[in-house]
């Protein structure tokens, strides 16, 4: 780590200076060091909820509780992943919410339309979500426009075609049930199976958050692509005259938006067996909340993948815990809403201890 | 990048080298647009091996505009670029980067949010092991960033620390040690020693020096005609998108390419605009 205080045999420069460090005390102190980790805030945080729904709610406590905080949180949470990379590469995605449904619309009604095995219609879904994120990706490198406006635009679009295509095929809004068609089964145990730990039922998508957690941790902090996420996000211009290639980076990150859009479609279709087509309205945001919360920069450049993990475990322990408490549900968004603007600020703290000089 | 005119030219390029003296990067004729501003017009210069090129002129004379066309930022509008003899177009800075072109840019440097080791490496990363476990090599990337720092007389505790921490000139050796380390054949400097101090001044002035030794081609762009006559085997003068003066060492002294720079005629015409507006007499006024 730190190479000045490090016998430096191995550097032998030109003309090294002889002194280690000019004696300023330029070393950062390992407390500001730590508290300048993106994820630090939100841990903080996260600790704080849980001890106060652990204090108010007796029900919160028990196993059953956190299996169903775990639920919640990994369904939002594999979605605030690749939203969290998204943002910082500097970019938004408005359609995220709704392009869930898309997905398990396309792979629902496909299948039941012709008669198909369901793994035909998965995979078409696959196909079609990577498709809406590389167009969003395209458009934005294209038009230059704001990602802001260019994911408004997909937002409308995916919504109406939801209610609208649906409608067509079905005359409802929910598309037909395909629990009877060829490897419904099969595809449920992938997407939608629990297994039990200790006498208690947990969902299999908290594993596969946990799993896609790491990957994409290993995937900004180990890998030159990681490196070029926070560079487009951080100062797109220099990234791209030192030879970052911004615009397929930012292209890939939208398709990972669209590879997580669909990996919760799969899991809603196949936890149940059909798809409400006007579902995931309003998700985007909380997606794009849990990484702020986890304090990835809303301005790009800065971040983290255990942020987003412990934003959507907050949010999680809040949906439910206010349950747990017996309160009315309707404070979850009041409470969200004071989690946001807390999280903005040390967001901003942060930056500004980070960079200070 | 779009090769034109392959075949024999192509074979050139690695059959037999290029005869020694012969420019690494060639500009033709080149000019650049944008939209309705004709920011360079008809410029030739020629980067040869172990020389140094400086490029002189006012601010907006074009000199950003005419590196940018060589380091693949922009494209030109108009005339050729030539890389070992061979017409190219550069369509990112990557395509020029893997021909051994760095710069250091007047206006594009770091991204203040990443550690200076990832800065320094960004685009270029290194790497070890085989795919999937092909990781960054973050040890090596920080001794090799640390060395090149040290070398430049920037010694910094934490190389983890935001580029952003830095001050500006320290911010500036960073994308010069940069190039420096990837500029295999050409090395460009957009006016890398205008944020630094004197001694810094002096490291970059040597580096410059010690490319030219190594074979390197440099182009220097400079507001400082004793900093540009120190090292310079070459100089090239913009004045409003075209070259005014384009001459060798041997060609000019210090006091000319000063004068040239200065603006020469132009600056005769000011002695006389100011000596209206305070009324005195054009001789009082000192000389160009
Ligand atoms: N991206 C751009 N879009 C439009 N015009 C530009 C752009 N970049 C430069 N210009 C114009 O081109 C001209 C030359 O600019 P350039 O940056 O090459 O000047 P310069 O010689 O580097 O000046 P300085 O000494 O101030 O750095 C200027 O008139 C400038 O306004
Ligand atoms: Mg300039």
């Amino acid at each position: 780590m730190n190479r000045a205080t490090a016998p430096a045999a191995s550097a032998s420069p030109p003309a090294p200076p002889a002194g280690r460090t000019d004696g300023r005390g330029t070393r950062r102190s390992p407390v500001r060091r730590l508290l300048a980790r993106p994820e630090v805030g939100a841990l903080i945080a996260a600790i704080g909820v849980y001890l106060f729904f652990f204090a108010v709610a007796p029900s919160f406590r028990t196993a059953g509780a956190l299996s169903t905080v775990l639920y919640q949180a990994s369904v939002m949470g594999i979605m605030a992943l690749p939203v969290a990379l998204l943002m910082i590469g500097g970019e938004f995605d408005l359609s995220a919410g709704v392009a869930v449904t898309t997905s398990a619309l396309t792979a629902a009604v496909l299948s039941f339309q012709f008669t198909v095995n369901v793994w035909t219609g998965v995979a078409v879904a696959l196909v079609v979500s990577l498709a809406v994120g590389a167009f969003n990706g395209w458009l934005l490198i294209r038009t230059g426009l704001p990602s802001f406006l260019v994911t408004l635009g997909s937002f409308l679009i995916l919504q109406g075609a939801n209610l609208a295509v649906t409608k067509i095929f079905t005359d409802n809004v929910a598309s037909d049930s395909i629990a009877d068609m060829d490897g419904f089964g099969q595809a449920r145990k992938v997407f939608a199976s629990e297994f039990t730990v200790g006498g208690v039922d947990f969902k299999i998508t908290i594993v596969y958050w946990l799993v896609l957690a790491a990957a994409a941790t290993w995937l900004l902090l180990r890998t030159r692509f990681g490196n070029w996420i926070f560079a487009v996000g951080g100062d797109q211009d220099s990234a791209r005259a030192v030879g970052v290639p911004v615009d397929r980076t930012k292209v890939v990150l939208f398709m990972g938006v669209g590879a997580g859009a669909w990996f919760v479609g799969m899991h809603l279709l196949f936890s149940f067996d059909t798809v409400q087509s006007g579902e995931g309205v309003g998700n985007e945001f909380l997606y794009i909340i849990a990484a702020v919360i986890g304090g990835c920069l809303l301005t790009g450049g800065y971040g983290s993948a255990i942020g987003p993990v412990i934003g959507a475990f907050i949010f999680g322990m809040v949906n439910q815990g206010i349950v747990y408490a017996n309160w009315n549900p309707d404070w979850f968004k009041a409470f969200l809403g004071v989690m946001l603007l807390v999280a903005a600020l040390v967001n901003l703290w942060v930056r500004r201890t980070a960079t200070r000089r | 990048m779009t090769v034109h005119g392959s075949g024999p030219q192509d074979a050139g390029r690695e059959d037999h080298p290029p005869e020694r003296d012969a420019p690494v990067v060639e500009l033709r004729g080149a000019g650049k647009s944008y939209g309705n501003i004709r920011a360079l017009h008809g410029v030739d210069l020629a980067v040869r091996p172990g020389r140094v090129t400086c490029v002189l002129g006012d601010n907006g004379a074009g000199k950003s505009t005419l590196i940018k066309i060589i380091s693949g930022l922009h494209r030109h509008t108009e005339g050729e670029l030539l890389v070992d003899g061979v017409p190219v177009r550069f369509g990112s800075p990557r395509e020029a980067l893997d021909l051994g072109i760095a710069t250091v840019y007047q206006d594009l440097a770091t991204v203040p949010l990443m550690p200076v080791w990832r800065n320094f490496f960004l685009g270029s990363e290194t790497t070890r092991g085989r795919w999937p476990l092909r990781r960054l090599d973050i040890e090596g990337m920080k001794r090799t960033a640390d060395r090149e720092l040290r070398s430049m007389g920037i010694v910094l505790d934490d190389l983890e620390q935001p580029v952003g921490t830095l001050s500006g000139g320290q911010r500036q050796c960073v994308a010069i040690a940069r190039a420096v380390h990837f500029g295999a054949r050409v090395l460009i400097l957009d006016e890398p020693t205008a944020a630094l101090g004197v001694k810094q001044s002096g490291v970059v002035l040597k580096y410059i020096a010690a490319a030219r030794e190594r074979g390197l081609g440099v182009v220097f762009i400079t507001h400082n005609p004793h900093h540009a006559y120190l090292v310079g085997d070459h100089f090239s003068v913009l004045r409003l998108g075209t070259l005014e003066l384009a001459a060798d060492r041997a060609e000019v002294t210090l006091q000319e390419l000063t004068h040239h720079m200065a603006g020469g005629a132009e600056l005769a015409a000011l002695r006389h605009e100011l000596a209206q507006v305070h009324g005195v007499d054009v001789e009082e006024l000192p000389e160009a």
